[in-house]
């Protein structure tokens, strides 16, 4: 704005912050003993929602898979659905803290932390439905995880389920080892400001004995990166290895070489939309405008924008390779899901993923946040009725006419993923109670001060 | 214990006594107190204050010394399995017995697998000839009526437990009030059978009692096939069809393929004149001149289609066209047929059809067709020359045959009059099937003393005084004949379950000898028969004379049947005859023949007797004993007297005077017809989940009825699937859920029996909302099968109808293929170019080599019908429960063979596929490649083999297969808990828990029975032979469509079967490589109506 001739970029930090009053603001969020009500009406909301989740998942495990709507030929439902969405929510965080390091975007670390969070909860959210999705969970563990045992079987590596299951749980250990690792100096802040001796204590061990010695910071440093090096190829394998779930299949729908490239692109879509969606009624609960500042979120907006149009190029594909095979099957599957009894949910996704998103070409619409948490939102339900779209409607009417079925989720389906984002919500509001949702000593070195001392000290 | 007084009572007690200990049998005085004290060892302690120290401190220190006693070790307990073996009882080994399970009377023959006594299948008697090895769906369900845990289960009166002695003693009470009047009060009501025990007791009752009445009424009878046989040829006398020498085929509304007693061996012999191999290019050709489309009219060339009541003038037509007698009378004058406007064209094509295959022809009027229509039938087989060879007459093999719907209007009437003082009802469910105007729940309370004996305790049950708890022909004895009068003898498999009686064991109740048991009952009757009693001659298969009565009736029981009994091979009518009457003084048998009883069971004048069954002059009905003389029909038919003068018979079946009720009530409104419901017949197997759970042909409904109707009339009366209408047919009203039916005709909407049960059991009983989908509400005994006049309204009510098929076409796709034969002959090559299909050589990989066996499956799709009985014998072969309703409805059947259903062409003209759809065991399965526990895998013989106890249920292999053919546990659906249950299930199948994944495993427990039998045999063992492994399906198949072997035999059947150019794969382009291949669908069309034939080809 004052910089239209001279590019610089916006300040990451409102001016008019030191050291002092950056450590001030984002630890007493967690060690004050006041909360705003809001807090605890988001917890009981989604603590409500979590219980809810534990119910159904019980009586999963009483009844069986038949209490779902799944059925032949629809053998995967909202399990699978829910399943990538939350995946694909999880591609951000991961996304901002590795790949925005290396590529020195500073911005991110008013995001990062948060951002990292959200992609851990997303994750262990996501985690539950490939558990739960046989009805028999304690199968699943007996048989899909490899190791030497006296009846001489291994998993059949040739399913992509099993590839499922590597990249899922390394994905979950190195964000999980990124987002400590990145926690540990400002565990280390918390114990030093917090007054009662038993948060001293707790914090006290999270923080590993963190003194902010110049050897620990330099260690600390290079683990950060090689951390952000490891996740890098996992933010792309992921999501490449959860597309291959359904590339793998014959099912026309499926069966496309299109979907490793746009998924990721859609994970990371989603992943953006989810941090917005989170980060703009934040700012304003706890005062952080300065911290999350406009900057911050037409970043996000843009990536939204780039990722979104990626992933509207997939769908556009997708329709011309059904054409352009003439393949009969394929020419079918496009147009059952253009015109057939599906086909409000392909264009409800055709306008949430396609349409909405070219707002963000306006600078006014990225600019203001009332309207970019919309757009997120309806991004959000669009990536959801991406998979839905995938898995049901490719489903549903495959090769023999005979076998076309319809499915429809039932109460436990709708309850079920309603559980899932109560949990979320209980974990993330748990989380910004207990832990410093913005990297403190991260946002210490945005201070203009930082730049001056520090110089070319790196 | 007193040896000798135990001795003594033994032999003073009557039948079998059962003891529980020597105690009881000696009954001291000890053993008495024993029972009556709870605790017989302590109670009484427990009072005295001294004894009750005494056991206390006994019971603490048991109780500690329990502690100690836990850690000694349990000794060791061996367990001997029969000490003295059974005669060939092997431990696990099933054994066969021929049976049969009559059906409307009509002895179906079965073998049934037994298991250490536990009947677990059914399959057909291979050298029975009505059966040949197949059996049909409701048989094969019979397995599952036996165990059913709601079956009637002892005797009751007034819904109170009694003894057999108290029914005995009151029955006798009210046979000794009906001894003076000679019986005038006594009523038997059953429906019709073909026993000829229980014929000679019915005989012998109605001679004990002269004045007593036997009136006979199935709800699915066979009024018209009986009149029109009767008035054809002058005396009652049954068709039997000859399908396997004809080479056109009518069907007046016949679905001679599916319904009616003799369909199975229909079925074998039709299929053996379409089956089309590389030598023997040749097939019948069916024409099917039909109303509701039928499984029949599906396998049709040409299929014509019109309202019900215009098959008649139709019939007369052709008739006229082919100079047949009966339509003589009027020629020229022939109505028209209003609801099928190409009737004529077709009437000229198929007459000129049928001269140029005299002989070799045959006209099929339809079971549900009156009279009239038969006897035109009759006389063109008789004008074609095809008496004698594509269908021959002989004497009735039911008992007694009656005009059914007279038989009960004048029960009714009898009841009105207060002259029934005790009621006899021998099976059937009359309170609920009987025709709605005779109210004949209302009549039935008027009947002072009402016995019923049924398996069930359903509608009637619950209005009668006395219930005797039937017993399932698999725990009783009998006899019965089959279709073409082959005597079948049915031998228990298992003792009764419960306190059942059999029919014969009932009526003997009526008899001088009522403590008979079923087994006396029908061993003596055949032991007199041997020596030449009632008429029939005994012979063994070779025609020679048995050594002596007991080898006879080892024989007999032991196939299952008696040789040369078959009315074509010299069998009699069934003889009608009472038993010898045994006189106290001196012991001589007298012998009444059933002439005498003539006058109280005939086959009335049907055009009389509708009007008024009571007043008819009528004339004795039951043939004298037959002899091989009086047998062939040829014989039996009138000559025609002249040119277009019809015999003696056609003059009653002139329109006017026939019993055709829609043309004095041609009221307008639309034209109802009736049908039996296709797996629960008449509403008796209600109560079978299988029957239930079995997709009913064309529509694939399950667990409910609905009425069909033209998807013209639908759009006129804006009604969708499952609209709920309300029918008001002469003043009767029903509501059922309505169903669009391609090819169904425009004005008629056809309702079906079975449904609306109120107390069918725990599985058939009605919910409250579909207790008005009752078809029995709407039939009036004036016009059984059809009628116009109904008025139906949309009532804005939905019903949820639950099918597995949704989507009846083909999409172009080509599931099914289609030729006809004249392109199939001239270019075999036309089947295989219908899908572009890749060659194999894309693949890098070289083709795996199977070493010993490689199994393979070939379905000819020419001969397939679509009955179904595949889907029934997996069900009962493979452990595979019933789901229920809302299940069906989430797309969860857990069905392991499917019969699914294509139409193809114009909606009003459709053509009809039907396939079988089993897995398709791929070579490049997709299954096995994305299961992530190796739970699917290839066996070394080629099959994908499911292995249960690894599956974790991702479902991921049903996603990919692209047949649809694995079936996955999402409940638990088995029934764990019914213990009447467990002894049904095949001990060689692992039954299923939840969350399993399920499919067909081409039988893989018979695979390797087969597999140790051949390395049994001999030191080295040998290789399985062809024919030796026969899966479920196969063996059921009366098309004889399904065959399976080993591909690696060049011989074996299957795979020469699949040298045939008409063999493809279904979605070959997949690369799949399926081991299961179809044989294309070939037709014969008529050149002469190619255009209504054209569709199909051009379709595709």
């Amino acid at each position: 704005m004052a910089s239209k001739t001279a590019y610089a970029p916006p300040p990451v930090i409102e001016p008019g912050h030191t050291f002092g009053t950056v450590t001030e603001q984002i630890s007493a969020i967690v060690l004050t003993r006041r909360h705003p009500y809001s807090w605890f009406f988001g917890l009981g909301v989604g603590f409500m929602l979590a219980m809810v989740l534990l119910m159904s998942i019980t009586w999963l495990l009483i009844k069986g898979t038949g209490i779902w709507g799944v059925n032949v030929p629809v053998g995967w439902g909202f399990a699978i659905i829910n399943f990538v969405w939350w995946i694909g929510i999880g591609h951000a965080g991961t996304l901002i803290s590795a790949i925005l390091l290396l590529l020195k975007q500073d911005w991110r670390t008013s995001i990062n932390r948060f951002a990292e969070a959200m992609t851990l909860f997303a994750v262990a959210c996501a985690g539950i439905f490939p558990l739960i999705h046989t009805g028999r969970p304690w199968l699943a563990a007996y048989w899909l995880i490899p190791y030497p045992n006296t009846m001489g079987m291994w998993p059949q590596f040739r399913s992509p389920l099993i590839w499922d299951i590597f990249a899922v749980s390394t994905y979950l250990t190195v964000s999980l080892l990124f987002w400590y690792v990145g926690l540990v100096p400002d565990l280390a802040t918390l114990r030093d400001r917090a007054k009662s001796i038993h948060l001293r204590r707790i914090y006290g061990g999270l923080a590993l004995g963190w003194r902010g010695s110049a050897r620990h910071w330099e260690r600390y440093e290079s683990a950060y990166l090689l951390l952000a090096g490891l996740s890098t190829p996992l933010v792309l394998s992921v999501h490449t290895v959860v597309s291959f779930d359904f590339a793998i299949g014959i099912i026309p729908g499926w069966h496309a070489t299109i979907f490793p490239p746009y998924f990721v692109a859609g994970a990371v879509y989603a992943g953006f939309a989810m941090v917005l969606t989170l980060a703009i009624p934040l700012r304003v609960l706890y005062n952080l405008q300065d911290f999350l500042t406009m900057r911050h979120l037409e970043n996000m907006a843009k990536v939204m924008l780039v990722t979104g149009l990626i992933v509207g190029y997939g769908y556009v594909m997708e329709a011309f390779f059904g054409w352009y095979s003439s393949n009969q099957y394929e020419e079918f599957m496009i147009l059952n899901r253009m015109t057939g009894p599906y086909w409000p949910f392909y264009w409800a996704l055709m306008f949430c993923n396609i349409f909405t998103p070219q707002f963000l070409w306006i600078k006014r619409v990225r600019t203001s946040p009332v309207l970019l948490f919309m757009i997120a939102m309806v991004v959000n339900v669009g990536m959801w009725l991406e998979r839905f779209v995938i898995v049901v409607t490719s489903l549903h009417r495959d090769f023999l006419p005979s076998s076309w079925g319809m499915y429809w989720p039932t109460r436990w389906d709708w309850m079920t993923f309603a559980g899932t984002i109560g949990l979320f919500v209980t974990l993330f509001f748990l989380f910004i109670r207990v832990l410093p949702m913005i990297s403190i000593f991260e946002m210490r070195t945005m201070v203009p001060g930082a730049k001056v001392k520090g110089g070319k000290a790196h | 214990m007193d040896l000798s007084a135990i001795r003594s009572r033994l032999a003073g007690s009557e039948g079998r006594l059962y003891w529980r200990s020597l105690g009881e049998l000696a009954d001291t005085q000890e053993f008495r107190e024993y029972l009556h004290r709870e605790f017989p060892g302590q109670a009484s302690e427990w009072n005295d204050p001294k004894g009750r120290r005494q056991f206390l401190k006994l019971m603490s220190a048991s109780l500690a010394l329990a502690g100690v006693g836990a850690c000694t070790k349990q000794p060791a307990e061996e367990i001997i399995p029969y000490v003295r073996q059974p005669e060939d009882m092997v431990p696990g080994r099933p054994l066969f017995f021929a049976s049969a399970i009559p059906f409307g009377g009509v002895a179906q023959p079965v073998l049934v697998e037994s298991h250490m006594g536990h009947p677990t299948k059914i399959e057909g008697n291979p050298q029975h000839p009505a059966s040949l090895g197949a059996t049909d769906t409701l048989t094969q369900a019979a397995i599952l009526d036996l165990y059913d845990p709601d079956r009637a289960k002892t005797l009751t009166h007034r819904g109170e437990v009694r003894s057999w002695g108290a029914f005995l003693t009151d029955m006798q009470k009210a046979l000794s009030g009906q001894k003076a009047t000679q019986g005038s009060g006594l009523r038997f009501l059953t429906g019709s059978f073909t026993s000829p025990s229980l014929a000679e007791l019915m005989a012998s009752i109605l001679r004990d009692y002269p004045q007593a009445r036997w009136h006979q009424y199935d709800a699915i009878g066979r009024d018209g096939a009986r009149m029109g046989a009767q008035q054809a040829t002058g005396s009652a006398a049954a068709a039997v069809y000859h399908f396997d020498k004809a080479a056109v085929v009518v069907s007046l509304d016949a679905d001679f393929l599916t319904c009616g007693p003799g369909s199975v061996r229909y079925q074998k012999d039709f299929a053996s004149r379409r089956r089309v191999t590389d030598e023997r290019k040749e097939m019948n050709r069916l024409y099917a001149i039909e109303s509701t489309p039928s499984l029949t009219g599906a396998k049709a060339d040409h299929r014509l289609v019109m309202k019900a009541s215009d098959i008649e003038a139709f019939s007369r037509q052709l008739s006229g066209a082919l100079g047949a007698a009966g339509a003589a009378r009027e020629e020229g004058a022939a109505p028209p047929v209003a609801s099928a406007p190409d009737a004529a064209r077709f009437v000229a094509a198929v007459a000129k059809d049928l001269q140029a295959h005299r002989g070799a022809s045959l006209v099929v009027a339809g079971e549900y067709q009156p009279a009239s229509v038969h006897v035109l039938a009759h006389a063109m087989n008789q004008a074609l020359g095809n008496v004698g060879s594509t269908v021959t007459y002989g004497g009735s093999i039911e008992v007694s045959p009656v005009d059914q719907a007279a038989s009960i209007v004048d029960l009714v009437k009898a009841i009105d009059a207060g002259q029934v003082e005790l009621l006899v009802i021998l099976g059937g469910n009359p309170v609920y099937s009987a025709p709605a105007d005779l109210r004949f729940s209302e009549k039935l309370s008027k009947v002072a003393l009402a016995v019923y004996h049924g398996l069930h305790v359903d509608e009637t049950a619950h209005q009668c005084h006395w219930n005797v708890a039937d017993t399932h022909p698999l725990e009783s004895w009998g006899d019965a004949r089959a279709f073409d009068g082959t005597v079948t003898i049915i031998q228990p498999l298992i003792a009764p379950l419960y306190e059942g009686r059999s029919a014969s064991e009932v009526l003997g109740v009526f008899t001088s000898q009522p403590d008979r048991r079923g087994y006396q009952v029908v061993k003596d009757y055949w032991a007199r028969a041997f020596s030449g009693g009632a008429g029939w001659t005994i012979r063994d298969s070779g025609g020679a004379a048995f050594k002596d009565a007991d080898t006879f009736w080892r024989r007999a029981v032991h196939d299952g049947f008696i040789a040369g009994t078959a009315i074509a091979d010299g069998g009699p009518a069934t003889p009608f005859t009472a038993a010898p009457r045994v006189t106290p003084a001196t012991g001589e048998a007298v012998t009444e023949t059933g002439a005498a009883l003539g006058a109280v069971n005939t086959l009335a004048n049907p055009t009389v007797a509708r009007r008024d069954a009571g007043t008819v002059p009528s004339r004795p009905a039951a043939p004298g004993p037959g002899g091989r003389a009086t047998v062939r029909a040829q014989s039996q038919l009138p000559r025609p007297t002249g040119e277009g003068n019809p015999p003696a018979a056609p003059s009653a079946a002139a329109p006017d005077a026939a019993p055709q009720p829609t043309q004095a009530r041609a009221e307008g409104g639309l034209e109802i017809i009736f049908r039996p419901d296709p797996t629960i017949w008449d509403g008796s197997f209600a109560n079978n989940g299988w029957l239930q759970e079995l997709p009913k042909p064309l529509t694939k409904v399950t667990w409910d009825t609905c009425a069909w109707i033209s998807p013209g009339l639908a759009a006129e009366r804006g009604l969708q699937d499952g609209d709920v209408v309300e029918m008001k047919y002469r003043g009767n009203t029903a509501r059922m859920p309505v169903f669009r039916v391609a090819g169904h005709p425009t004005e008629s909407l056809t309702v079906f029996f079975g449904y609306g049960r109120r107390m069918a059991g725990r599985v058939g009983t009605a919910a409250k909302d579909a207790e008005p989908f009752n078809a029995y509400l709407l039939r009036t005994s004036d016009a059984p099968w059809f009628g116009n006049g109904l008025e139906i309204f949309k009532t804005g009510d939905r019903y949820l109808l639950a099918t597995t098929q949704e989507h009846h076409l083909m999409e172009g796709r080509a599931p099914v293929r289609v030729a006809t034969i004249d392109q199939y002959r001239n270019e075999p090559a036309v089947v295989r170019e219908q899908v572009h299909s890749f060659p194999r050589t894309l693949t890098m990989y070289p083709d795996h080599t199977y070493e010993g066996h490689k199994w393979g499956m070939a379905i000819d799709l020419t001969s397939c019908t679509g009955c179904s009985a595949c889907t029934i014998a997996c069900v009962a072969e493979n452990n595979i429960p019933v789901v229920g309703k809302d299940q069906v409805a989430a797309g969860r059947e857990m069905h392991w063979i499917r019969v699914d259903h294509y139409f193809s062409g114009d909606i009003n003209h459709p053509e009809t596929y039907h396939q079988p759809v089993p897995c398709m065991q791929c070579e490049n399965a997709p299954c096995e490649l994305v299961c992530p526990v190796a739970a699917t895998a290839h066996s070394s013989e080629g099959l994908n083999d499911m292995v249960y106890n690894r599956c974790v249920g991702t479902r991921y292999c049903s996603n990919n297969c692209p047949y649809k053919v694995r079936r996955f546990n999402f409940l638990l659906y088995q029934d764990w808990t019914t213990p009447s249950l467990e002894p049904m299930r095949n001990p060689d199948v692992t039954v299923r828990s939840r969350g399993v994944m399920e499919k067909c495993t081409y039988c893989v427990q018979r695979i390797n029975q087969a597999r140790i039998d051949a390395k049994r045999d001999g030191p080295a063992g040998r290789r399985i032979r062809d024919g030796e492994v026969v899966t479920a399906c196969e063996a059921v198949c009366p098309s004889d469509a399904i065959v399976f072997g080993d591909l690696n035999d060049p011989e074996s059947r299957v795979s020469k079967i699949k040298t045939q150019e008409r063999n493809y794969g279904v979605l070959e382009e997949l690369n799949t490589r399926p081991r299961t291949t179809y044989l294309a669908a070939l037709r014969n069309p008529n050149p002469e109506l190619e255009r209504t034939a054209g569709h199909a080809t051009t379709e595709h």
